[in-house]
């Protein structure tokens, strides 16, 4: 069948591609996006964990639906906060929001 | 080789595989063959039969506002779909200018797909389903939420800022029905132990209408709501807002969207009867399995017909109507129900009792927490205008003549 | 190869292409469209480890609800229907080359591991059906000595972050 190593790999370019987005884009709502990419890879690796070594345990399925939790709790927060930023600032790139800049 | 009264599916698998190895395919491509064929099949035949559906809508729906509805076209306006189906093909297809292609083309795509998915984990008889998957109930409402994308999509894609506020508000309506919707779909499932479709069906010797019909009737009213039929249509009525989303469709786009909310009403008609009433079961559907068929047409269809009614004779609720009906009386109730169907329940069958016990039980509960939130709900009613004068005395016709002699009304 | 191997060839590609394609579009609705395919990508990995119940709940809550949101948050949020801004900020090259060291770090830690290549599944270790996994899964999240505490605290989370989002993205009147 299919290797544990295969799922392994392909959560950490899955990951990758989603450091590359939350670090390379300029529209918050991008790097939401990306943050939620590697979230997901998160979850294929504990899922693929769990399955393939401790099939009978419930640890890593409990792990998985806290994590799918809190991954849907911090983006409905992160988009609240850029959709009032978008408000207040009437952008959401994020080089643009420079209030703080010393 | 299977009886066909007893076995249809066995029996047309059997023949047709016997069919085609006679021909020379090998096994395996037979069986992928098989498979493919029935995957299209059934959206096909869900697809065709959306053509009975809106004739018989359209007349039943006639007929409560006192008129004929279609009857030109074959006896009893039999043909006016196909009258309507040729009309739609054979529009034009306009794409306005700074349409984004890819939303707007996909929109339709998604709001059939999302429907017709629903058809795959259906229980159509003791041993026809499409997938007997046994997550079933959650696949229900997670192909709900590519309606809502479906939608999202197609006021997005529109360039046209009401379309987009149209799609706003539609999708504003279905997330926030979507709440009860899931949880009245968990009473069920909580009262079968399983989230199978099949083993919802398989455990209604007493249909869950009577168990648990607080959590009917909210399901019954969501579905309602997220199919976007009257009362709730006020996203697509043609009063308002143009037409809603779907206000830069045309020609067969349009007709999918359409057939979309169509399939949809009867979809969730049949999910109803499933969860609800009991599907296929009646007597004699097990040993002949097409006659489960015809127990669930004809349950689906009564239930169809309700909606049909509550079309026709209820006025559009407006859209803060709808937000506060849902947030304020059908969230709470039916997480007091599910509270107290899941205690109830787990206290009867833990003494033990008998099933017409815990039939009893439950109904009484069901029906004293309905009596107790429609004495809360009083309250929110405008109550009956108050008398604000003595009634005045009526004018009579007989005039007496000592009143009316010498009397000028002009005297000063 | 096994036909289950292709389809997971397949899935994996198409969902990496996805990926790409979510972190390097220039209009934030298609790569919201990417997003929800990626997303289905990894629901149908999901299936080949054979838990459909993860897979259906994360095409509910991540397609039917934060994809939803993401799409309503790039619909609210945009300046001009084209898009026309650059794609990337300044320092994207030095988040290339991170993120390629972070792949190639993790791909090489894997392989220094030495049963790596040969952990596969054994489907007679499958001891219990889906349907009681699921029902297994339900108890362990509610009894006391299992998984009740990180249960609650999940709900606590969520009601924080419903009462957070409401607060915040709320019209100031």
């Amino acid at each position: 069948m299919i290797p544990l190593s295969w799922y392994l790999i392909f959560a950490a370019l899955l990951f990758a591609v989603g450091l590359y987005g939350v670090m390379a884009r300029r529209n918050s709502v991008g790097i939401l996006m990306g943050i939620e990419l590697m979230l997901n890879a998160v979850n294929v690796n504990l899922i693929a964990f769990w399955r393939y070594l401790y099939p009978d345990r419930l640890d890593g399925q409990v792990f998985v639906a806290v994590v799918l939790v809190a991954a849907a709790a911090e983006a409905v927060v992160g988009l609240a906060l850029i959709i009032s930023a978008y408000r207040r600032h009437k952008t959401v790139v994020a080089d643009e929001m420079t209030l703080l800049k010393g | 080789m299977p009886n066909f009264w007893s076995d249809p599916v066995g029996f047309l698998i059997q023949w047709l595989t016997n069919l085609l190895t006679g021909l020379g395919l090998s096994p395996e491509l037979v069986k992928f063959l098989l498979a493919f064929l029935g995957a299209a099949l059934l959206p096909l035949m869900a697809m065709l039969f959306v053509v009975f559906l809106i004739w018989y809508e359209r007349k039943l729906y006639a007929r409560m506002q006192d008129r004929f509805g279609p009857n030109r076209l074959g006896p009893w306006g039999i043909f006016q779909t196909f009258a309507d189906m040729g009309k739609i093909f054979t529009k034009e297809i306009i794409t306005p200018a700074g349409v984004d292609l890819i939303p707007f083309n996909l929109a339709p795509i998604l709001a059939v797909g999302a429907v017709l998915l629903v058809w795959a984990v259906m229980p159509l008889a003791p041993r026809i389903v499409g997938v007997d998957l046994s997550v079933g109930l959650i696949f229900v409402i997670a192909a709900g939420g590519f309606g809502e994308l479906a939608i999202m999509l197609a006021g997005w894609g529109s360039n046209n800022k009401y379309a987009l506020l149209g799609g706003f508000r539609a999708v504003a309506l279905l997330l926030s029905y979507e709440v009860p919707m899931v949880i009245a779909m968990l009473i069920p499932a909580m009262l079968a132990g399983s989230l199978n479709l099949v083993e919802i069906v398989a455990s209604q010797d007493v249909p869950y209408l009577l168990l648990a019909p607080v959590a009917a009737l909210i399901f019954f009213i969501t579905q309602v709501a997220e199919s976007g039929r009257a009362p709730f249509d006020l996203v697509e009525a043609e009063s308002e807002l143009v037409a809603g989303y779907n206000t830069e469709y045309s020609g067969l786009k349009f007709g999918m969207f359409y057939v979309a909310e169509f399939l949809h009403a009867f979809t969730s008609s049949m999910l109803f009867v499933t969860l609800f009433l009991g599907g296929y079961r009646g007597p004699f559907a097990n040993e002949f399995p097409l006659l489960g068929l015809v127990y669930l047409m004809v349950k689906t269809f009564i239930v169809y017909f309700v909606t049909i009614l509550f079309r026709g004779a209820l006025p559009r609720f407006r859209i803060d109507q709808m937000l506060d009906l849902n947030w304020k009386v059908l969230t709470p109730l039916i997480l007091a129900m599910v509270f107290v169907t899941a205690l109830v329940d787990k206290i009867v069958v833990q003494a033990g009792g008998p099933l017409l016990v815990r039939t009893i039980v439950l109904f009484v509960v069901n029906m004293l927490i309905f009596w107790f939130s429609s004495k809360l709900l009083q309250r929110n009613v405008r109550p009956p205008r108050r008398k604000v004068s003595v009634q005045r005395p009526l004018a009579t016709a007989n005039v007496t003549p000592s009143a009316s002699q010498g009397q000028d009304n002009l005297s000063a | 190869m096994t036909p289950l191997q292709i389809v997971f060839l397949i899935v994996t590609v198409a969902t990496l292409i996805s990926a790409v394609m979510v972190v390097s579009a220039r209009r934030m609705l298609h790569a919201a469209l990417w997003l929800i395919l990626s997303l289905l990508g990894i629901a149908v990995l999901f299936v080949t480890l054979e838990t459909s119940f993860f897979a259906i709940v994360q095409v509910m809550v991540y397609v039917g609800a934060i994809a939803i949101l993401i799409v309503f948050a790039v619909m609210l949020t945009r300046r001009d229907i084209q898009d026309r801004d650059k794609v990337t900020n300044r320092g994207a090259w030095a988040a290339a080359l991170a993120a390629l060291g972070v792949a190639g770090g993790l791909v090489g830690a894997l392989t220094g591991w030495q049963a790596f290549a040969s952990i596969r599944p054994e489907l007679a270790a499958d001891s219990a059906a889906e349907g009681t996994r699921i029902a297994q899964l339900g108890m362990a999240l509610v009894s006391p000595d299992a998984y009740a505490i990180p249960f609650e605290v999940a709900s606590v989370l969520l009601i924080g972050a419903l009462i957070g989002a409401i607060y915040v993205a709320g019209e100031r009147k």
